[in-house]
């Protein structure tokens, strides 16, 4: 009291360190800056905003470059500096090279989609920008109205870009069930906000944590609802079943690089987000959001396998659909050290291996992406079909998506793949969820199924083209592509090398 | 025998793994200045025995610098850290055990690229077939040198990949359901035996561990009986695809009836084995009081298979039948390896030596006899037995070797015979041994049902022995002709050539050699396998 009678400026002004909050603040002063220059360049210069994109997400992850020592904190309470709302710890600069490193890929994806399909380029790169500051921000934010502001500025900008297929009546439709169901989602977790904020008086994740130990008897119902609808927000960003039915749609109408784009970031968005709340804000709570988490992950990985295994391979869309659907998978491998962390010692070192695994999954399925996006170009619909004979055309292309759908499926040569998919095993084993192994196991054979059958398309000899026609000369990959497959590829490769890069965040306590 | 220095020793064990994936990398480079052959066919075709031969070279100086004095501990030991974060470690070893199946990779691979050398693949580019080859072997000695439970897996897996190709870009009719049916069968086991793994390591005393060596020495102390069964069950249905046991074996007929002669080679001569070699290295030491538990019932699936094999050999054999000649052999693995498994199911010493004997006398012999059914195949354009068998002097059909290739013919006859358990050959001791086994198993198992088995596993030898000689008498011989009718003489075929002497050879003196001085196995596996099984006493 007696500092805020001397300086009542200080007192509520909080202190702002630059340097930590450099990543996400790069990445939205590039949206304006990308947005006020399509004002004013001429319709010539226009291609140059992608590169400027590419060049400032590049610059936003190499600033993390400097926070990677230690534990930085700042936007402190003034009263109670251990009290912060940004915090820059292990897990924060994770998730967000994680972020950072995905939107570059997304953008390198997007430069031939912009400009094959013309979409209107300022608007989609500050879009993209716009969002891939949100999503850095989020794994920084340490109270709970930051994370929610952190949750729409990433969704928001992602309906648009869903949307920006003005034409194609199903772009349309795609973002409008995409936007509807976010929104409905998004509300329901501001409820819970709010009732865990009735119940604790608080929105700082570490108060919220030291309330909830020793709730009042009466607001005792009113936390558990609070903690159990604050999840549904984010469980819907992550694609878990049963918030996940507009994924398939979603993808199929976006244009291609935003659903790539959103089966990474958006997960990592999800998960995330999931991981502050329930690891720093709720622990006390594990009995409620362990045993929920646990039978999401399942549903979610169960789900999301049998639909990618029901997909036909002749159906139009089919390559992309099965990534989404594949991805919606994914996410229950995702959610499974979440809800073993309820369960553990050290909540901080489960979670390790969600964070190993998303790394992991973002690098091979933005390639699956990339690949599928040189596809495309050829060959609009994107069967699985379409893929048959890819070696005999482009060996390369074919040989880094074999290998990006082995390390999805967990198969040698893809042994980043296996290995994580075995750290997120160990987790559900430590904390006693044998159960949940033994569904994670089924469905790892389930997803091997349409992962091989999809990789022997590549290898098959090329289907007999009709006699009459000419055969078609095969289309060069173009260089923002090749750029995309051969990072992901090297990463994915790296990786697979050397498994400990990723894995070692699962042998740390990061939170 | 020569006096090798520890890390000269260790070297030459990482270099056997690490070479052939070096090679396959560079098979699909182009050939440099100076080695680029008459054409890029046959110069990647001779990097493929160069690079072979260079690791069959590296084992002969690994097992002759092996100490011969103390197999049963391991030796040319590497230990590197690799995945700190889940106790994954590179560590690479060889005894008694795993040193003549490293060398039996190793030859057979050598053998199949010279075999491929002077006749190429019938199929696309051979600069594919050469790289898969040598990732296939890089992918088989690597799963028999590695010690570390993650690692093996790995290398089980890496194997499947090169073998699909080879089926599926150069096979024979059928190739792509059989090479599919093979993958998708080995990989369901492969998962399955992955969670017994990580059953056993993260369950282990003192901390997840997946080093064999450790695992081994604790014996299961720390995992309860029933994660001990679960995981045994786990890894064995694993091991079991792949060895394979009856009722698990249905993906092998097809996949060798449509594997081009090079890959039924080594898909039988060295693939197989590493089913039965888990077997013996994890199985029995890591989880003891599981497989007690499960050994009864692996005993009676190993007979079903003995009897089962012997009986579709025999339907295929009967004139008329239309049976396929490598379909046949595929049979009479099933039936072999099911001795091998009765071998290790006895849990005894000698039923194990017994399993480890059968398991290179196998991949001697059917090594040879997928050559020979390939030489037969080049020959007269077929496998069908009734076409084989028909009269010598209809044209174009009826092998009826004696006559018309005698040596073709001779060697067949030997590789039967040597297939049938003959004493004083390879294929008699490891049979013997696993019934001999059975006669007395372990303390614990149930004699009569043993006994039960052992008669059971000696009426399949007899049945073995008849399907093989009416094959004999049907390909070597011809049919009979009609009494009074003058025997047409049948054009000869082209007899063994050089080369296939040279692919052929060395298995037929190995399986003499083995058969007569059994000692230089035995005398191998022995110690290793009193090390693999502490306590036992027979």
């Amino acid at each position: 009291m007696n500092a805020l009678a001397q300086d009542p400026v200080r007192s509520v002004v909080q202190s702002v360190d630059w340097l930590t909050i450099a990543p996400p603040t790069l990445a939205a002063l590039g949206a304006l800056a990308v947005l006020v220059a399509d004002l004013f360049l001429p319709e010539r210069r226009k291609p140059l905003l992608g590169p400027v994109t590419v060049a400032v997400l590049a610059l936003a992850a190499l600033s993390l470059l400097p926070l990677r020592n230690g534990d930085r904190t700042t936007f402190c309470l003034t009263a109670d500096p251990a009290v912060c709302s940004y915090v820059a710890d292990p897990f924060t600069l994770a998730v967000q090279f994680l972020v950072l490193g995905a939107a570059l890929v997304a953008a390198l994806l997007s430069m031939t989609a912009v400009r094959d399909e013309a979409l209107p380029r300022g608007e989609y790169w500050f879009l993209l920008l716009a969002s891939a500051a949100g999503a850095a921000l989020l794994p920084a934010a340490r109270d709970l109205a930051t994370l929610i502001v952190a949750l729409e500025v990433a969704s928001l900008p992602s309906f648009a870009l869903v949307g920006l297929r003005r034409a194609d009546g199903r772009s349309s439709e795609a973002a409008l069930k995409f936007f509807l169901s976010s929104v409905t989602a998004t509300a329901v977790s501001l409820m819970g906000v709010s009732f865990v904020y009735a119940a604790t008086g608080s929105l700082h994740l570490d108060r919220v944590a030291e309330e909830l130990r020793d709730t009042a008897p009466g607001l005792d119902t009113l936390a558990a609802t609070g903690v159990a609808l604050t999840l549904v927000g984010f469980a819907f960003k992550t694609a878990a079943v049963p918030f996940h039915s507009w994924v398939p749609d979603t993808y199929a109408g976006a244009p291609l690089p935003v659903a790539a784009y959103l089966s990474v970031i958006g997960k990592a968005v999800g998960f995330s987000g999931l991981i502050l709340v329930t690891v720093q804000a709720f622990p006390s709570y594990g009995h409620v959001w362990g045993p929920a988490l646990a039978v999401l992950a399942a549903l979610t990985m169960t789900g999301g396998n049998v639909a990618a295994l029901r997909q036909r391979p002749e159906r139009a869309h089919s390559a992309v659909r099965l990534l989404a659907w594949s991805s919606v998978g994914q996410a229950g491998y995702l959610l499974v050290p979440i809800a073993a962390a309820a369960y553990a010692d050290e909540p901080g070192r489960a979670v390790g291996a969600t964070v190993a695994y998303a790394l992991m999954y973002a690098a091979v399925n933005l390639g699956a992406f990339a690949v599928a996006a040189h596809v495309g170009r050829t060959a609009a619909a994107n069967r699985i079909t379409d893929y048959r004979g890819l070696y005999a055309a482009h060996p390369p292309t074919a040989l880094a998506l074999a290998f990006f759908l082995l390390c999805l499926a967990g198969l040698p040569p893809g042994i980043i793949g296996l290995f994580a998919k075995v750290a997120v095993f160990s987790t559900a084993v430590d904390a006693g969820l044998g159960w949940l192994a033994a569904v994670m196991a089924v469905n790892v054979v389930i997803a091997l199924y349409y992962y091989l059958a999809w990789t022997a398309q590549l290898f098959r000899a090329p289907a007999p083209a009709p006699a009459t026609a000419p055969a078609p000369a095969p289309v060069r990959v173009a260089a923002p592509l090749t750029a995309a497959i051969a990072l992901t590829g090297l990463i994915a490769v790296g990786l697979s090398g050397a498994p400990q890069l990723a894995l070692r965040f699962a042998a740390d306590v990061l939170l | 025998m020569i006096p090798l220095n520890d890390t000269a020793m260790r070297l030459l064990l990482a270099a056997v793994v690490v070479l052939p994936l070096l090679g396959a990398g560079a098979a699909l480079l182009p050939a440099p200045p100076g080695l680029r052959g008459r054409s890029p066919e046959q110069a990647v075709l001779r990097h493929g025995v160069t690079v072979t031969g260079a690791v069959l070279a590296a084992t002969a100086v690994l097992a002759l610098g092996f100490d011969h004095d103390r197999p049963g501990t391991m030796q040319a030991e590497t230990d590197i850290g690799w995945i700190p974060a889940l106790g994954v470690r590179i560590h690479l070893g060889t005894d008694g055990v795993s040193l003549p199946l490293l060398v039996l990779t190793a030859l057979l691979t050598f053998l199949c690229a010279l075999y491929s050398y002077h006749r190429p693949p019938e199929g696309p580019r051979p600069q594919a077939f050469v790289a898969l080859v040598l990732l296939l072997e890089a992918g088989t000695l690597a799963t028999f040198a590695v010690l570390d439970l993650m690692l093996f897996f790995l290398a089980f897996e890496t194997v499947l990949i090169p073998m699909y190709f080879l089926i599926a870009r150069w096979g024979g009719a059928g190739r792509e359901r059989a090479a599919w049916r093979f993958v998708l069968y080995t990989l369901l086991g492969s998962v399955v035996m992955l969670l017994g793994l990580l059953l056993v390591g993260l369950g282990a005393e003192g901390g997840p561990t997946f080093d064999m060596t450790a695992l081994a020495e604790d014996g299961g102390r720390g995992l309860t009986h029933t994660t001990q069964l679960l995981a045994a069950l786990a890894i064995g249905i694993g091991l079991a695809v792949k060895t394979p046991m009856w009722p698990l074996h249905s993906w092998l007929p097809d996949a060798h009836t449509a594997a081009p002669t090079v890959g039924s080679v080594l898909l039988a001569g060295v693939l197989l084995k590493m089913g039965t070699y888990g077997f013996v290295r994890i199985v029995l030491p890591v989880v003891p009081d599981g497989i007690h538990t499960l050994a009864p019932y692996l005993a009676a699936f190993a007979v079903t298979g003995i009897i089962y094999g012997s009986l579709a050999c025999l339907a295929l054999s009967r004139s008329g039948a239309g049976g396929d000649l490598k379909r046949l052999i595929a049979y009479s693995s099933v039936g072999h390896m099911g001795f091998v498994l009765l071998g290790v199911a006895t849990l005894t010493r000698t039923g194990v030596n017994g399993a480890l004997f059968a398991n290179i006398a196998h991949g001697l012999i059917t090594g040879l006899l997928f050559f020979l059914v390939g030489a037969v195949k080049d020959r007269t354009g077929t496998t069908d037995l009734d076409r084989l068998a028909l009269g010598g002097g209809e044209r174009g059909g009826g092998a009826a070797l004696y006559g018309r290739a005698p040596r073709l013919g001779g060697l067949l006859a030997f590789g039967a015979v040597a297939s049938l358990g003959l004493p004083g050959l390879a294929g008699f001791w490891g049979e013997m041994l696993a019934l001999l086994g059975a006669y007395h198993p372990a303390d614990g198992l149930s004699r009569p049902a043993y006994l039960v088995f052992m008669a059971l596993a000696a009426l399949g030898t007899l049945l073995t022995a008849a399907y093989l000689l009416v094959v004999v008498r049907r390909v070597c011989m011809g049919t009979p002709h009609a009494p009074g009718a003058a025997p047409a003489p049948g054009t000869a075929l082209p007899d063994v050539r050089g080369h296939e002497f040279a692919a052929w050879i060395p298995l037929v003196v190995l399986t003499v050699l083995a058969g007569l001085w059994p000692a230089i196995l035995l005398g191998l596996t022995g110690p290793a396998v009193q090390n693999l099984l502490p306590g036992v006493s027979r």
